[in-house]
């Protein structure tokens, strides 16, 4: 691993063809995730977010820069890793905090908890606690699509170790075969929880695999926001085209642990520092933006305390918000028409 | 207006009916279009409704993912997987995303898992009664009719829930023929049919063994012993109420069923009766059900497998022993 030197540059981005879009919003929301991720693991150690979560510290770029080139009918589905998704997607952090503190203010009124938390009002059918499983569902929200000549496309995240599973494949072969509208987006963090996945993964490329389920397959630098933009983009308007699913890799790294608390021996400082150092998407997007012109520090500073300040009120807010009413601890968990029920 | 038809008939008669009122239906499975499954049991409608029969590569778990993210998107799937056996490679997909989506996320999976069950031929493997698994994960409405009248009625109803439907066809009764009414004929889920009354035992089953228990009530009638045959129809949720009054009556209960007894639908119901009928009981309840084993190739190895007919008519006898003695 290259040794990192203090004075080391993050390594420039190009933001060519995304003058119309608003890149500050983007960073502001990258900001947001940030500081909401960095805020999980205190508040689980402390005993406020029962259980611990999975975060995406370092992430953030592939979540903002995936989600802006999507339309607001089109669906999305995420990994258990699943907060940067649904803060890019504009799940808001009161209630998505309140869900992780199991409140009855939570997005699912603390039925959900981290993995779960969705907003199908924004076509966002959540995170899934089972690796692979969330693209399964973008599988069928992407024929239904096709089916209903709805107009939308469905991307599906999962991480590198979902590539292992098969599930993810058969669904990736039924989008290639029947040519459905989906972009299945693999976040490559390089770790399937603690174990290398170049380790236990075949062959030496993920998206040459994909290819050879019969769809264009592209790797993106995904602390790149507008790379990451460009990409899915493209993979949407092929889609709408009725030319078929696209398969994203996105390289990324996720700077905390597989779960909060957790021990990383896996893996060296080395390494760590110099995605931090060079490639931090944050640190990158608000280099460009300051040369462009089109951020100052006082811009940057202000978006910064934003962030800060919302995931505060949205801690204030979880924390006040009231335990779930036990009367419903069973509620709609079927809900039978009384016309079809027959004996109540 | 009836029809003479056998089950597989009667449940494209259903499916058909349906999806011709209602344009969300569509169906996935392995060799659909053009035979219409492995058991014939959606021939035809592959022609009849173009571009709504999709056959699908041998993925179970794609599929029951597609129909989950299909049903979350506006539409109406039927997942049909020829075996239920085949659900074990979909078994995430059921249990963890068709089940979970209203309880999780508030919005219903209105998909039907069709599989045919039920133990016949093709051995250990081919031959599995998961009904009991199903109806024990919350999310999931089970559904067993054993005539063809009810199973167009309940594909019926199963293609107006909201809910995921595992809808389960009896190998044995494929070709069974039976009266249909034509047109609109809606089962109730969750409403078990009294197929014979009787006020000196009430006799509990479903699928291919009603119609044996229906066999032994017959002959034991000439005994002057009147048996109440109860065929649940629906697994989940149990038509307990219909179970308990027919015990109040009779005070006697026999629960069979072709599933392995440990664990199973029968246990269930023996339970709950005693909870909420205990002091209208004269005997303890019998429970008949297969023996704990894969089933084999064997005909005879079969047979000496899952409850024969002499079997529910000593658990039956028994009940009428002043011991109550084992069947």
């Amino acid at each position: 691993m290259i040794g990192v030197s203090e004075d080391r540059e993050p390594l420039p981005l190009e933001l060519a063809g995304l003058e119309s879009h608003d890149l500050v919003e983007w960073l502001g929301t990258m900001l947001l995730i940030r500081e909401f991720e960095e805020a999980l693991d205190p508040l689980c150690l402390s005993g406020k977010i029962p259980g611990g979560v999975h975060v995406a510290v370092g992430q953030e770029a592939v979540a903002v820069g995936a989600m802006r080139a999507l339309g607001d009918g089109d669906v999305v589905t995420s990994s258990h890793r699943p907060h940067h998704h649904g803060l890019a997607r504009g799940v808001a952090p009161n209630p998505m905090m309140a869900e992780l503190f199991g409140r009855a203010d939570g997005t699912g009124g603390g039925r959900c908890g981290t993995m779960h938390i969705a907003a199908m009002d924004r076509h966002y059918y959540g995170g899934n606690g089972i690796v692979g499983a969330g693209l399964g569902l973008a599988l069928g929200a992407a024929l239904a699509a096709q089916v209903r000549g709805s107009g939308q496309v469905a991307l599906g995240f999962f991480g590198d170790g979902a590539v292992n599973i098969g599930r993810v494949w058969e669904a990736i072969n039924m989008a290639a075969a029947w040519r459905l509208p989906l972009i299945a987006f693999c976040e490559n963090n390089l770790y399937a929880v603690e174990t290398p996945t170049a380790e236990v993964t075949g062959g030496d490329s993920i998206v040459r695999r994909a290819e050879s389920f019969g769809l264009p397959a592209v790797q993106v630098d995904g602390q790149d926001a507008g790379a990451v933009f460009r990409v899915v983009r493209a993979a949407r308007e092929r889609a709408l085209a009725g030319e078929g699913p696209t398969f994203v890799e996105a390289l990324t790294y996720r700077y905390q642990g597989h779960n909060t608390g957790q021990v990383m021996s896996y893996r060296t400082d080395d390494e760590v520092e110099e995605w931090k150092s060079l490639r931090d998407p944050i640190a990158r997007l608000r280099i460009a933006l300051t040369a462009a012109g089109r951020l100052d520090d006082d811009g940057f500073e202000a978006l910064h305390a934003a962030a800060r300040a919302q995931v505060a009120e949205a801690t204030a807010f979880a924390d006040a918000s009231p335990w779930p009413d036990l009367a419903t601890a069973d509620a709609g968990v079927t809900e039978i028409d009384p016309q079809l029920r027959g004996n109540p | 207006m009836t029809t003479r038809i056998t089950l597989s008939q009667a449940f494209q008669q259903g499916v058909r009916e349906e999806m011709e009122q209602d344009d969300s239906i569509i169906v996935l499975g392995t060799d659909m279009v053009e035979r219409g499954g492995h058991f014939a049991q959606l021939r035809g409608i592959g022609t009849e409704f173009p571009g709504r029969v999709r056959d699908a590569p041998i993925s179970e778990a794609a599929m029951v993912a597609a129909g989950v993210g299909a049903a979350l998107n506006g539409l109406r799937p039927i997942v049909d997987l020829n075996f239920i056996d085949f659900a074990l490679g979909a078994m995430d997909e059921i249990v963890n995303q068709a089940a979970k989506a209203r309880f999780m996320w508030g919005r219903g999976v209105p998909l039907v898992i069709r599989g045919t069950a039920g133990i016949a031929f093709y051995a250990a493997q081919h031959n599995n009664s998961l009904e009991a698994g199903f109806a024990h994960t919350p999310g999931l409405l089970v559904v067993m009719p054993s005539t063809p009248a009810d199973t167009k009625g309940l594909i019926k109803s199963a293609l107006r829930s909201g809910d995921p439907v595992v809808f389960l066809m009896h190998k044995s009764l494929t070709g069974l023929r039976g009266e249909v009414p034509e047109g609109e004929h809606v089962v109730p889920l969750g409403q078990a049919a009294i197929r014979r009354a009787g006020d000196d035992v009430t006799l509990v089953s479903y699928g291919a063994l009603v119609a044996r228990a229906e066999r032994v009530a017959e002959r034991l009638e000439a005994e002057g012993i009147a048996v109440e045959v109860i065929d649940l129809r629906t697994l989940f949720p149990l038509d307990l109420a219909t179970i308990e009054a027919s015990v109040r009556r009779t005070g006697r209960l026999v629960v069979a069923s072709e599933a392995p007894r440990h664990g199973g639908i029968g246990g269930e119901i023996a339970a709950a009766i005693q909870e909420s009928a205990f002091y209208y009981l004269d005997a303890p309840i019998q429970r008949v059900g297969a023996l704990h084993t894969p089933i084999s190739h064997s005909p005879p190895l079969i047979a000496a497998a899952i409850p024969s007919e002499e079997q529910l008519e000593r658990a039956i006898r028994a009940t009428l022993q002043p011991e109550g003695a084992a069947a």
